[in-house]
């Protein structure tokens, strides 16, 4: 009787669905929300609980804090450069691992090791790679010498130099992953289509650009979405480069303000970090939403 | 175009590690197709035939032997350039491309004096899409295409180029049994519109039987019989051949050649001529079996199936081979069941086979 009335009402599966919704509700939902309504509360203080009033305030105060745009900034450069570069790179060496045969297994572990390193660690070998010291250029300066160039101070130097060491240090970390994807998907490619193609007498790269690459947008999409969304979260790769005080470097991410506006030496301020993470959170929802509605168009499943 | 295979065999490498011998897939196919006729060949999986398809195809190379295409050596030339049709077994069309696409696809690559206009190619691919008559789906993707219509966009692709040899690898096997009878019938129809050389593999022997002017039976790499599909099922050279066509299979029994007298058990079932003693092996078709009260042959009656054409009786008997004996007649023949069902035989659907080498014994009938 009960176990009837409990299948018609669709309480099962909400049972079912239970511990999953009480887990997101509680770490996700609640949260969330949490940070909605913080965002609107001006003057908050977490100290008394207490707020003046409710309003845009915090949301003025961010966006015409200079900190906060040069980190937006900083974030979208970071984007539009590694997203498309790390996706390509990673295309090319899944191509060329494909296609080998010996060593190929050899090759996939040493293009994996990144994947698995500490982002600290590897910071610090970046550091040592382009960070000049009294003692030392920093190997890449001193390959600069080596060619004739002027050695630049990667660290400390200027913001384009800066920007390149982020941006060379953001592909090199987030490649491992991409190639381990496109390489899967590349073998998860029927081979008959290849024979069909071959029988056909189809050109090499007219197989690539006609069934290979079709065939794995689907793959490629995700990708793009997922490094979107994992570059503008990008926040522990600046500090492993340039340290805690990202605004000094003038090298601050999006997720460094709000942890800054809650943590940092200027911070305390859970108002000015909720406005800004909101403000994040409705960029990476629109680029996402844009990327979505071109994979509509262009995949291929 | 006439294919010649002479002495082709093909070994692939041991996967067992331990052991080093190759597995010998095609072992020294020699045979002459003639042109613009539909060959099947023929056998249970395993049997190389898919192999030899490939060699035939280019996409494998031949560990010793050569192809010809007429006079041409075709042995060390790539799949593209040796003017072959292809259809998979799966079908292979591009799922991302619309039919049309899908058909141009082999025109598009051609390069140089071949190359063709936009109009050129579209008419051609339009000709090739109307022999199959698929011209009315050319803007669907092939997901949304049934199978027995993937299986003519696969046929017309392959066909667009004019190729001189058409390779159809288990063109049937994924299709429901209606659209296979169907299908293949238009196998048939189209080869002969365009009579060009066609090799099919199969390993269904209705299929081979049905179209193909030619059937090649196959087994473990090596060449059985070679003929006329009905010339094979007449006079099967070996036991082998003998189980594999034929549907209900042939009825295999245990016999004894003793002063030209077949027995099988202790029924005297047949009177020969010219036969050595000895212990033989033999088979009965279905369709060999006449219902005679009279009859010298005795079998176990265990029931009689009416599938409205003809019926089937199924009996037991102690010296057959497969657990029930399967006699196919007319329906107005249909027994009453009782215990002991009594038969006589067609002579010509009776073949002895050798105890050791399963050769067919050839024999003549005493009257």
């Amino acid at each position: 009787m009960i176990r009837k009335k409990l299948a018609n009402s669709g309480l099962k599966g909400w049972l079912y669905l239970l511990p999953a919704i009480l887990f997101l509700g509680f770490f996700m939902v609640y949260p969330l929300i949490d940070v909605f309504v913080y965002s609107f509360e001006e003057g908050y203080n977490s100290a008394s609980q207490t707020y003046f009033g409710i309003g845009l305030y915090n949301y003025s105060y961010v966006l015409h804090d200079p900190y906060f745009l040069q980190a937006v900034k900083n974030t979208f450069i970071l984007v539009i450069i590694t997203v498309p570069l790390s996706t390509g790179l990673a295309l090319l060496i899944s191509v060329g691992l494909s296609s080998i045969k010996p060593l190929r297994n050899l090759f996939q572990t040493i293009y994996f090791l990144p994947y698995v390193t500490n982002t600290l660690a590897v910071g610090l070998v970046f550091m040592i790679l382009f960070k000049k010291t009294p003692y030392s250029e920093g190997l890449v300066n001193v390959l600069i010498h080596l060619f004739g160039g002027k050695s630049v101070d990667f660290i400390e130097g200027p913001y384009w130099a800066k920007m390149f060491v982020l941006c060379f240090y953001t592909i090199w970390v987030v490649m491992p992953f991409k190639i381990l994807i496109l390489t899967s998907a590349l073998s998860s490619v029927n081979q008959v289509y290849y024979n069909a193609a071959k029988v056909d007498g189809t050109s090499g790269f007219r197989i690539f650009m006609r069934i290979t690459l079709p065939m794995i947008t689907p793959m490629i999409f995700y990708l793009v979405i997922t490094g979107f969304i994992g570059a503008f979260k990008a926040y522990s790769d600046a500090v492993a480069l340039f340290g805690t005080n990202l605004n000094a470097a003038g090298m601050n991410t999006i997720v460094g303000y709000v942890y800054d506006m809650l943590y940092g030496d200027s911070g305390g301020y859970p108002s000015y970090a909720s406005a800004a993470a909101i403000i994040l959170f409705a960029i990476v929802l629109t680029i996402t939403c844009i990327n979505l509605l071109i994979s509509k168009k262009n995949v291929h499943y | 175009m006439e294919v010649v295979l002479q002495n082709l065999t093909k070994k692939f490498p041991s996967r067992d590690r331990k052991k080093h011998e190759d597995v010998i897939a095609v072992d020294n196919f020699d045979f002459t197709i003639p042109d613009g006729k539909l060959i099947g060949l023929l056998g249970p999986s395993g049997c190389g035939k898919s192999t030899t398809l490939n060699l035939i195809s280019g996409l494998l190379k031949p560990t010793s032997g050569r192809i010809f295409f007429g006079e041409d050596d075709v042995t060390d030339i790539p799949p593209e350039s040796r003017g072959i049709g292809l259809v998979f077994q799966n079908y292979a069309l591009y799922p991302h491309l619309t039919v049309k696409q899908n058909i141009l696809f082999p025109l598009q690559n051609l390069k140089g004096k071949d190359k063709l206009s936009k109009e050129e190619m579209l008419d051609k691919a339009y000709e090739a899409a109307k022999l199959v008559q698929i011209d009315e789906l050319m803007d669907r993707k092939p997901g949304e295409l049934s199978g027995g219509q993937q299986q003519r966009v696969a046929i017309a692709r392959a066909l667009v180029k004019r190729p001189k040899v058409l390779l159809l690898d288990e063109p049937l096997s994924n299709l429901d049994a209606r659209l296979r009878l169907q299908t293949r019938e238009e196998i048939r129809r189209i080869q002969r519109e365009t009579k060009i050389t066609t090799i099919f593999v199969t390993h269904d022997q209705e299929e081979a039987m049905s179209i193909s002017d030619m059937i090649v039976v196959m087994k473990d790499g090596v060449v059985q019989q070679i003929g006329k599909p009905q010339d094979v099922y007449d006079s099967p050279v070996n036991l082998f051949v003998a189980k594999f066509l034929g549907t209900p299979p042939i009825n295999v029994f245990d016999g004894k050649m003793k002063e030209n007298i077949l027995y099988i058990g202790e029924d005297a079932v047949l009177h020969t001529k010219n036969v050595p003693d000895g212990e033989v092996y033999v088979g009965i078709r279905p369709e060999g079996f006449i219902l005679d009260e009279n009859g010298p042959f005795s079998c176990q009656l265990r029931s009689v199936e009416v599938m409205g054409r003809d019926s089937s009786v199924v009996a037991t008997n102690v010296a057959s081979l497969n657990p029930l004996i399967r006699a196919v007649m007319n329906t107005e023949h249909i027994v009453k069941t009782e215990e002991i069902v009594r038969f006589s035989l067609k002579p010509g659907k009776v073949f002895l086979f050798d105890r050791e080498s399963e050769e067919r014994i050839g024999f003549e009938v005493a009257l």
